[in-house]
């Protein structure tokens, strides 16, 4: 049995979703669209069924993806649980009616029910019942408040299949309204001033600064403690383990590529280049820490609704570099993981649109297991070092979009978009994205990880890292003022950056030098991960393209930086 | 007297009037209840040509500015 979660966008689904299912959940494509579905299982009587969280869509026209594959899932689906959200009943009636004139039984949960009394909604839920021919139940699903009654009635669902036309569905939304819904007047909350600041230009910018720089403070902090008071203790015990291994292995190949160089007769964890110290030390220990802080703080920027503010009020800019105000979601992503960055461009409706997002947040915009190697390189320089690397990086993005943007024919589609309010993030949610995004970091990072620092060392036996650096010694000797050994680090940032970055460590670069080769390393190339997923989102030809707008842009700037920093 | 939602001062109640448009944008706007006949508040403008906000029912849309153009409304 398919139970289908449907609803408008903004209504509490996922928080449903979390309440209704366990652990073990998969988000996974429709197929061969680029919609995705999330599906756990779930308890019912002594079965265990599916639930489908359906992408939240306003009606079943198949204008959108979103759309047609909500269509298609009424196919497969077996029961739907319409999550509605009652301070909007109007809007969210139109899809309810639709989906009640499908062959499928619709369940009808009236979710934020506490709200309503806040807000002086008086909604007769048991009228509505009777209007509808089907189950309503008030839930509030953070609380799991009606969850269980909504469980027990989902036998009790029937098909309505009632009949229609656009029309007179708005005209009977009208009378449902007028029969079931009274709203008494009720005073401004302070929520609600601060809604209104934050979307008000004058107040709203320097609110979106604070927001933006309490955010990066908390990833910064929340990261920072990690590593010291968990990783590091939890990487000082492992040592005598490596040592002990070391040992055991002697000089030779297996110590080379399990523990690889030792520094002063030592294991040091961010240059002996072996898998087991700096193949785990890397990912685990300096870069898990920011990725989890990162996505904490997002996770609770999302869900707690500040993102399409954020994007209404950066919108003008946006469309002056060819994309529209959403394109900021994508761009914070990436500063998480440019992978979840250049899927999450499918919001964007236009292919021009979705080229210029990914070209320029696979040219400008570091990942945050870059930044933490970045920071971990430069940091000791302070603002002077990292402020020209991400001065650079912000006038790239700037200026390659306001090139794209001339360059490429067409025009951006119009904003029109819902504001949903502040609302307080549920845990069970927030935790259980939170764990998703951890999970593909792990599965896609350190097996990238160990891969690279493998080829690396086989490339470094081989000799043909000498040979390559011989080879490329000319441009990235004479125009980026790097040495020969850089080419190594280079060719490492097709794999993963954050090691890349690390690589440069043992070169005791100066200060200069570690600027153009973060900022070189961050435009040249995005990383195979993210390659892969543009390749899919973008198709190979404009793939390539972009790809060289990135080499182009790499060398060109990289070149300028040198020159501009050694004047 | 009617005017379009950009020429409605931010702070003001007004009744949507008429859409100037075709079938495909008076759908997309009745997506968001974007409709002939309903209630809304001018929340702001944002400057530089950038999207207007309006709040209707117990939510807020925002509207880019051609959009908002063809929309017109009448003060209550």
């Amino acid at each position: 049995m398919k139970i289908l979660l449907m609803g408008n966008p903004n209504v509490g689904k996922s928080a449903f979703f979390s309440r209704l299912t366990g652990v073990n959940v998969i988000v996974s494509n429709y197929p061969g669209t680029t919609v995705e579905l999330k599906k756990g299982k779930m308890k019912l009587g002594k079965k265990l069924v599916e639930v489908i969280d359906v992408p939240g869509i306003y009606n079943l026209e198949p204008t959108t993806k979103a759309e047609e594959v909500a269509l298609k899932m009424l196919k497969e689906g077996d029961l739907v649980i319409n999550v509605v959200d009652a301070t909007n009943l109007e809007r969210n009636l139109y899809l309810t009616l639709q989906l009640l004139e499908k062959n499928i039984p619709v369940i009808v949960a009236l979710n934020f029910w506490d709200e309503t009394k806040h807000q002086g909604i008086h909604i007769d839920y048991r009228k509505l019942e009777k209007i509808l021919k089907v189950p309503v139940v008030p839930t509030v699903a953070i609380t799991g408040e009606g969850i269980k009654k909504l469980v027990s009635q989902l036998n009790s669902a029937r098909p309505r299949r009632c009949k229609n036309t656009d029309k007179e569905r708005w005209i009977k939304i009208g009378k449902i309204i007028k029969e079931v819904q009274k709203i008494k007047h009720k005073h401004h909350t302070p929520l609600e001033v601060l809604e209104e600041l934050s979307i008000k230009p004058l107040t709203g910018l320097p609110f979106a600064i604070f927001v933006l720089f309490m955010s990066f403070f908390s990833v910064r902090f929340v990261g920072e403690y990690l590593i010291k008071y968990i990783f590091d203790p939890l990487f000082a015990s492992y040592l005598p383990v490596v040592t002990w291994l070391s040992n055991l292995f002697g000089p030779g190949i297996l110590r080379d590529i399990f523990i690889g160089t030792l520094i002063n007769g030592n294991v040091d964890y961010t240059q002996s280049m072996g898998l087991l110290t700096t193949g785990l030390y890397v990912p685990i220990a300096m870069v898990l820490p920011y990725v989890f802080a990162f996505y904490l703080v997002l996770g609770i920027l999302e869900d707690s609704g500040y993102l399409p503010r954020l994007a209404t009020l950066v919108d003008n800019i946006m469309h002056k570099v060819g994309m529209h105000g959403l394109a900021i979601v994508p761009m914070l992503l990436g500063l998480g993981c440019n992978v979840p960055g250049a899927l999450s461009t499918r919001i964007l409706e236009t292919r021009r649109q979705r080229f210029i997002a990914s070209t320029l947040m696979a040219i400008a915009i570091p990942c945050m297991a870059q930044t933490a190697m970045v920071f971990g390189l430069l940091g000791r320089y302070g603002i002077k070092g990292l402020g020209i690397v991400y001065a650079t990086l912000f006038v790239v993005w700037v200026v390659t979009g306001l090139i794209l943007n001339k360059a490429i024919g067409g025009s951006t589609p119009e904003t029109f978009m819902e504001i949903p309010p502040y609302r307080l993030p549920y845990l069970g949610s927030l935790m259980k994205k939170l764990w998703m995004r951890i999970r593909s970091f792990l599965t896609s990072a350190v097996p990238y990880v160990f891969l690279g620092v493998l080829i690396v060392n086989l490339l470094y036996f081989s000799g043909i890292i000498t040979l390559l650096g011989n080879l490329s010694a000319p441009l990235v000797v004479k125009v980026l003022g790097l040495p020969k050994e850089a080419v190594a680090a280079l060719l490492m940032g097709f794999l993963r950056k954050d090691v890349a970055v690390g690589m440069l460590l043992p070169l005791n670069l100066t200060m200069n030098q570690l600027i153009v080769a973060s900022v070189v390393l961050t435009m040249y190339f995005p990383c195979i991960a993210t390659f892969v997923v543009l390749f899919r989102e973008l198709g190979a030809k404009d793939l390539i393209k972009s790809t060289l707008i990135m080499i182009f842009a790499a060398f060109l700037v990289g070149g300028l930086l040198n020159m501009i920093l050694n004047l | 007297m009617e005017t379009s939602l950009i020429d409605l001062r931010c702070g003001i109640k007004a009744v949507i009037k008429r859409l100037e448009g075709g079938a495909v944008f008076q759908k997309k706007l009745e997506s968001l209840n974007v409709r002939i006949g309903k209630e809304i508040k001018k929340v702001t403008k944002q400057p530089f040509n950038g999207p207007v906000v309006i709040e209707i029912d117990n939510t807020k849309v925002a509207i880019g500015r051609e959009m908002a153009s063809r929309i017109f409304v009448e003060e209550e």
